[in-house]
């Protein structure tokens, strides 16, 4: 597209936001309860949120890269980037979020055949269906591929039971991909399928396990002799291992962008107060909060870096791992920094002035980050296999 | 804001990679070092470099430069890092241009950046003054006299100061910080030549009432502005000059730990050296960013480029140094010798991350632009 496209592309998306993006859809997200997830059961937290949704949704700018007859608009990459500019201008929040649109979407896009496309990615598109994943299980963590749920073969169908954990939000979802082991003869990653069953089928239990930030958002979820129709395989019986894998990166990706927040300097200089030469009181604080605000920065440019790299045709395969490992471990640091500034503000737990405990608890949250969809040092390992291609690595 | 490189500076990069690596290798650093060259960079090099157009790569074409931007600049710098290259490149193509570019007038810039780009003249930078860059506290003063100036002060670090044609001073005039032209055999001006730890080129440089034409003020007594953007400059074209030198360090310490065996394995197989050398890499890539990051923005103009430059000179000093220093200690007792390169890069990398400011000076920067 030439750039006097992309201009008349920008004014029409200009336009049309400023008529269909309602006012309480302009205000940032403070939380979970902002988040529009979809999905059978959702509330709407207000009108303009369903709203929002079903407008952004007939425009199929939920995904605005998927094919037009899945949900989406279309657009190039540079056109979502022109979209993505404007919502941001305005301050539109994204009008649906879904472990469908950023993780399982993509995944059915390469693998999916074109009767699983049809029935799920419109789904995702409009937030009807809410996903959920289920990858890992209590003795397979970061060694995934070493999973145990066992598929049985039935003729038409399977009948799985084990268990999977750290499912997010399984306790809310409408359906889940799930990897299943359907072979145990021939080595750990061979024999695992991707299938994609309903929450409501009869076995399928979801608990939620309490974390240390005393939120939910991750469940143990059970599968009792839960019958899964053999069409609901996505790619080849046995060999989901590299559909996991490449939805894996999806995930990484994701991972890495952490939200925007409030600049530390501004909590850390209100906190702890200025010296007579307007410098922050703690001068070693000091030095480390300009550190990670540098290092915040470069990893922007790096995100967007890798990501104008993978359009001009080439693959950020492995780089994923890089990105996923920075920026969870500047969120972590970030977060440390943070609660650093706040000082025994940012203690307190319960009350109304720490929002309940908003940052205590968001600050336990990113000690997740570099566990969750790989640890830190499964990143680095794949780094050094992939990319530095290291011996025995 | 293009992160990802066009065509034309794909081109300008490969062609570099393969201009410096076969004409200015780490051999002719050695060699210029074991020779003890009284020049301390290879002239015909120069020259052909400025055949080539790097010599005015940020000199504009109505004075003779082919007018690429910094970012093309920095993909110069970054190949000569790999190659622990010495040349007058920062000092007269980066640092004296921009200045006169910025701050002088037309018949300066007529004078002067023909001859920079055609590699006729070499010109050097009198900056810093103390052991630690810092351009805030510049003593050095130049009085009316006359219809010219006096200058005095002392001057250091000034690369390549001791085979300069020309100086370029920096110095206090009632209005605020100037740049003034001066001949290095000009009578007043003392020049040292100080060899540094990485075999590359500086000097210390006396100016006792030294005179000078009133033609020799750049532009205005006031030239704050052009002395930030050659700042920024400056800093962008060294932090792509560590960047070049830290993925060297790194890359060629992968090699060797992939060969280099113990116990009977390769010491490349255990996981304590390739965690560290994944946490590189991708440091590494975060610092490239950085540096595409600050020198598109001053190509572009962008309020906050010269800001950008300082950011990425603070992250470069870091992640370089964390290269050269896990590349000799991955490298084992072959790293402490002079026959492994890995050292020289050790040594280039020290002084680069000092020069024109290390990463805890633009930190400081950074918070006190930020104030906090």
């Amino acid at each position: 597209m030439t750039d006097m496209n992309l201009d008349e592309f920008r004014t029409e998306v200009r336009g049309w936001l400023a008529e269909n993006c309602p006012e309480e859809m302009r205000t940032p997200v403070e939380g979970d309860q902002d988040v529009c997830w979809g999905g059978r059961n959702f509330e709407f937290q207000s009108e303009a949120q369903k709203v929002w949704l079903e407008r952004m949704a007939a425009k199929g700018w939920t995904v605005p890269t998927w094919p037009t007859e899945y949900g989406g608009a279309g657009l190039s990459r540079a056109e979502e980037k022109v979209l993505l500019s404007e919502m941001r201008k305005i301050n539109a929040r994204s009008p649906l979020t879904s472990f469908g649109i950023w993780m399982l979407g993509p995944a059915l896009l390469k693998f999916g055949n074109d009767e699983q496309k049809a029935e799920h990615l419109p789904k995702i598109a409009r937030g009807e269906i809410r996903w959920c994943q289920g990858y890992s299980e209590p003795n397979a963590g970061s060694d995934l591929a070493s999973l145990a749920t066992k598929a049985e073969d039935k003729g038409d169908h399977w009948i799985v039971n084990g268990q999977k954990v750290w499912t997010s939000y399984a306790d809310k979802a409408d359906w889940i991909f799930c990897l299943v082991r359907t072979d145990n003869t021939k080595g750990k990653h061979y024999g695992i399928s991707f299938v994609l069953f309903d929450m409501e089928t009869p076995g399928v239990e979801a608990r939620p396990i309490k974390l240390i930030s005393g939120r939910s958002p991750f469940c143990e979820t059970f599968f009792e002799d839960v019958k899964v129709p053999k069409e609901n395989l996505v790619g080849e019986e046995n060999k989901g291992w590299t559909i996991a894998k490449y939805l894996l990166t999806h995930e990484r990706e994701g991972i890495g962008a952490a939200a925007p927040m409030r600049p530390i300097h501004e909590v850390a200089a209100m906190s702890l107060g200025l010296d007579e030469s307007d410098r922050l009181a703690d001068p070693m604080l000091r030095t480390k909060i300009a550190e990670a605000e540098i290092d915040d920065w470069a990893f922007g440019l790096t995100m967007a870096r890798k990501l104008a790299e993978s359009k001009a045709g080439q693959s950020m395969g492995a780089d994923s791992s890089m990105l996923k490992y920075y920026g969870t471990e500047l969120n972590k640091r970030k977060f440390e920094l943070m609660m650093d500034a706040a000082g025994h503000d940012g203690l307190e737990w319960e009350s109304e002035r720490s929002r309940d405990g908003k940052l205590a608890r968001s600050w336990l949250r990113t000690k997740a980050n570099s566990i969750e969809g790989g640890t830190s040092e499964i990143q680095l390992n794949i780094i050094s296999k992939h990319i530095l291609e290291l011996p025995g690595a | 804001m293009a992160l990802v490189l066009n065509e034309d500076e794909v081109m300008l990069r490969d062609t570099a990679e393969g201009f410096f690596a076969e004409k200015a290798p780490v051999k002719a650093l050695r060699t210029l070092r074991d020779t003890n060259d009284e020049t301390g960079f290879d002239r015909a090099l120069w020259s052909e470099m400025a055949d080539m157009g790097f010599a005015g790569i940020a000199i504009g074409e109505d004075h003779g430069g082919v007018d690429m931007g910094f970012q093309a600049a920095g993909l110069l710098a970054e190949q000569m890092g790999k190659n622990l290259t010495a040349s007058p490149f920062l000092s007269t193509a980066i640092l004296a241009a921009t200045a006169l570019r910025e701050a002088g007038s037309d018949a300066q810039k007529s004078e002067w950046l023909p001859k920079i780009a055609s590699g006729e003249t070499v010109m050097a930078v009198a900056l810093d003054e103390g052991p630690k860059h810092n351009p805030a506290g510049i003593e050095t003063t130049a009085e009316k006299s006359g219809n010219g100036f006096k200058l005095n002060g002392a001057k250091a670090m000034v690369v390549d100061g001791h085979v300069a044609d020309q100086l370029i001073v920096a110095a206090k005039t009632d209005d605020g910080l100037a740049f003034f032209l001066v001949d290095p055999k000009a009578k007043g001006v003392e020049i040292e030549r100080t060899i540094m730890v990485d075999a590359h080129n500086a000097a210390r440089i006396d100016l006792n009432d030294v005179e000078v034409d009133g033609d020799a003020l750049i532009g205005e007594t006031n030239a704050e502005d052009a002395l930030h953007k050659m700042l920024a400059a400056g800093r962008g074209i060294v932090a792509a000059e560590l960047l070049g030198a830290g993925s060297e360090a790194f890359r060629s310490t992968v090699e060797y730990i992939k060969e280099r065996k113990q116990f009977g394995v390769p010491v490349g197989s255990f996981q304590a050296l390739q965690h560290r050398s994944s946490h590189l890499y991708s440091e590494l890539e975060i610092a490239r960013s950085a540096v595409l990051g600050a020198l598109t923005a001053l190509d572009a103009g962008d309020e906050n480029a010269n800001r950008y430059c300082s950011m990425a000179k603070a992250k470069l000093g870091e992640v370089a140094k964390l290269a050269a220093l896990e590349g000799v200690q991955m490298h084992g007792g072959v790293g402490m010798t002079d026959e492994y390169d890995i050292g020289l890069f050790l040594k280039r990398v020290r002084v680069l991350q000092e020069l024109l400011g290390d990463a805890a000076y633009h930190q400081n920067d950074y918070a006190k632009a930020n104030k906090f």
